[in-house]
């Protein structure tokens, strides 16, 4: 796909303004944009006056579970006399999510100047990007950038002379999605397995190193100059009360035009689906979609009215998670489908929790069986009876992650499962 | 050139690579090893924490982390070896058996599956006249299937060594296949 995507739908290129646009890779490019005008405002602005413009402005982290950013900041200690830690979470491997990728290869200067600002905010003296491993060409071009940075004094002691100093160091994974997971990606920095630990304590008072942390997404850090820089009231005139601003959809699967697109919050799914990516290639029916990235609920060809909100997606049953819709057309075999999204949370499970472990196996397994022609009518009821084991009962939500698209599939789509048991034949056309 | 690395991004570099070198003894006595070992331990508090980048940093000069490596890695950060092997091998990128010169990794996860990563990835086996995760007679290839690798847009995504290419189809496999031999 080329940039800047066109389509009908118009859409606000406030984040993305400089994806596709090569120049601005470069510090000098980033300069000449206005780069780094608002880490200069942030130096002359108290931590506490920084947080209150993000708190006001509602944002709300874009990892998934949306919870609002200016709050987590203010539940770092104050004068704890401990080194405070940032962690920007780019582990980014929540299938149908590609998001943080596109800011990091085009605008890293962006992420780290949403980095050193909010470091600020949280008084943290070291920031830690944890890159994904395999993201090797989108870390080259984030290193390069990394090192223009401190070498022009953005980055490291007395920060453009402000007497303040804060080191920053990319850190790559090395393939595991459960790194993504906040204290997973803290345990897997200390030189650990990456495996979550059980809350509390919680990140503010006991994360990286045993000291105060932020674990914040790469899109949610590389909102926050604009914020700075516009204020918060500026940043609500977009979206709705509850998820204000804007946000990058990551779209995949059966479309015309897949692609990354910024698009206001509470445009409807619909639109989102037919408008800015085109419908559906031979404009061939939708038979589900997958609206926020594998972890979130299917929902059918009649649900597409909803509004691309947090609580417009939760009403609608789903959720907005990674806002990562997954389209599939009226050929796709759902059980297969579903069946191949098992299987990476199988693969993915760290193997802590007996529940995760073994369920997200055993409903592989099961899905498997019924696909190839050996299914039988209790198997759904089994699967059922494992949505009901893996929700809620282990250390972090992988777990659950699987149950709901599992179980709206279930409830959704029962007579594709029920004509592979009894019929081993597919109902998708 | 690599001996003038920034210490924030030393334990960042890209670890799989088609070129290797083929360092006999421990690595960490090599003037490049002791260079990237120092600048890693300045950027944690503890020195486990230079555990995975310096696992990294074997892999981009060998292709691979042997047991010999692992043991050296553990004595330079007082670990044991076998915590060093608990790390190892529970990440999947750690390869812990020499891989093929291009390592070809084929996205089959829920937005790839829809755009035939299963047929990718079985012609790519075909093409490379390989198992999944055996490197081919030649040396030059070792096929395996990956989960989502973050690029489901342009599905379906094959990662080469340290290149991503996208909107892979079945028939353009072949074509692939012949230039990585070819160089
Ligand atoms: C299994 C699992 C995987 C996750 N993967 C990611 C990820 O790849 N990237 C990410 O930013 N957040 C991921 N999260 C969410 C993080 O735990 C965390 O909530 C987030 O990074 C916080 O940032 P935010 O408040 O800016 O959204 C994951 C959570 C779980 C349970
Ligand atoms: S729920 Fe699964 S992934 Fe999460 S800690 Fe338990 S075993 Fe690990
Ligand atoms: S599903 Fe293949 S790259 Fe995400």
């Amino acid at each position: 796909m080329g940039y800047p995507h066109s389509h009908d739908l118009e859409t606000t290129t406030l984040l993305s303004r400089y994806i596709g646009d090569p120049e601005a890779k470069t510090l000098s490019g980033w300069l000449e944009r206005g780069g780094y005008e608002t880490l200069r405002q942030a130096l002359v602005m108290s931590p506490d006056d920084i947080t209150t413009v993000v708190k006001d402005s509602g944002l709300r982290g874009r990892g998934g579970a949306g919870f609002p950013t200016g709050l987590k900041w203010t539940f770092m200690p104050r004068d704890s006399g401990k080194p405070h830690y940032l962690c920007c979470n780019a582990d980014e491997s929540e299938p149908g999510a590609f998001k943080d990728r596109e800011i990091m290869r085009w605008t890293p200067h962006l992420l780290i100047e949403g980095c050193m600002i909010s470091a600020r905010a949280i008084g943290a003296q070291h920031i830690y990007i944890y890159v994904r491993g395999e993201f090797f060409p989108v870390s080259r071009v984030l290193n390069e950038a990394v090192v223009e940075a401190y070498e022009a004094g953005y980055i490291g002691e007395n920060i453009q002379g402000s007497g303040w100093s804060c080191d920053l160091t990319v850190h790559l994974g090395a393939g595991a999605y459960i790194a993504g997971e906040e204290t997973g990606l803290m345990n897997s920095i200390q030189g650990n397995r990456a495996e979550p630990w059980m809350k509390p304590p919680f990140p503010a008072q006991s994360g990286v190193f045993g000291m105060p942390t932020t674990v914040n997404n790469v899109e949610t850090l590389a909102t926050v100059p604009m914020i700075v820089d516009n204020g918060s009231d500026w940043y609500r005139q977009w979206g709705t009360e509850r998820s204000p601003g804007t946000k990058l959809w990551c779209c995949s699967g059966h479309l015309k035009r897949p692609g990354n697109y910024e698009l206001e919050l509470g445009i409807p799914l619909k639109d989102v689906i037919y408008e800015v990516c085109g419908g559906i290639p031979d404009d061939r029916a939708l038979r589900a979609v997958i609206p926020g990235g594998s972890s979130t609920a299917f929902l059918t060809g009649d649900e597409l009215d909803c509004s691309t909100t947090y609580e417009g997606l939760a009403e609608a049953g789903s959720a907005l998670g990674t806002a990562s819709p997954i389209v599939m057309d009226e050929s796709t075999c759902i059980l297969s489908a579903m069946r191949r999204i098992a299987q990476f949370y199988a693969h993915e499970s760290c193997g802590q929790c007996v529940q995760c472990r073994e369920g997200t196996s055993w409903v592989t397994k099961i899905l498997r069986r019924i696909e190839e022609g050996d299914g039988r009518m209790q198997d759904l009821d089994t699967l059922y009876e494992l949505c009901e084991q893996l929700t809620g009962r282990t250390i972090c939500v992988l777990a659950d992650s699987v149950v709901f698209p599992l179980r709206s599939s279930l409830d959704k789509f029962r007579d594709e499962y029920e004509a592979h048991i009894k019929t081993n034949s597919c109902t998708a056309t | 050139m690599s001996r003038d690395l920034h210490p924030a991004v030393a334990g960042a570099q890209p670890f799989q690579r088609a070129e290797r070198e083929h360092i006999e003894g421990p690595i960490f006595e090599t003037a490049e090893g002791r260079d990237r070992l120092e600048k890693i331990l300045t950027r944690y508090p503890v020195k486990r924490g230079a555990l995975l980048p310096l696992l990294h940093f074997v892999q981009e000069k060998k292709g691979w982390i042997s047991a010999d490596d692992m043991v050296e890695v553990a004595a330079v950060l007082d670990l044991t070896p076998a915590y060093v092997h608990s790390i190892a091998t529970f990440y999947t990128m750690y390869n812990k058996h020499p891989v093929g010169r291009h390592l070809v990794q084929v996205c089959t996860c829920i937005s790839c599956h829809l755009h035939d990563g299963d047929a990718v990835l079985e012609r790519f086996l075909q093409e490379t006249e390989t198992r999944e995760g055996e490197m081919s007679e030649d040396g030059k290839f070792t096929v395996i299937e990956a989960e989502c690798l973050g690029a489901c847009g342009f599905a379906t995504v094959v990662q080469v060594n340290d290149e991503y290419y996208e909107n892979v189809r079945p028939e353009t496999v072949p074509e692939i296949v012949q230039e990585l031999r070819d160089r």
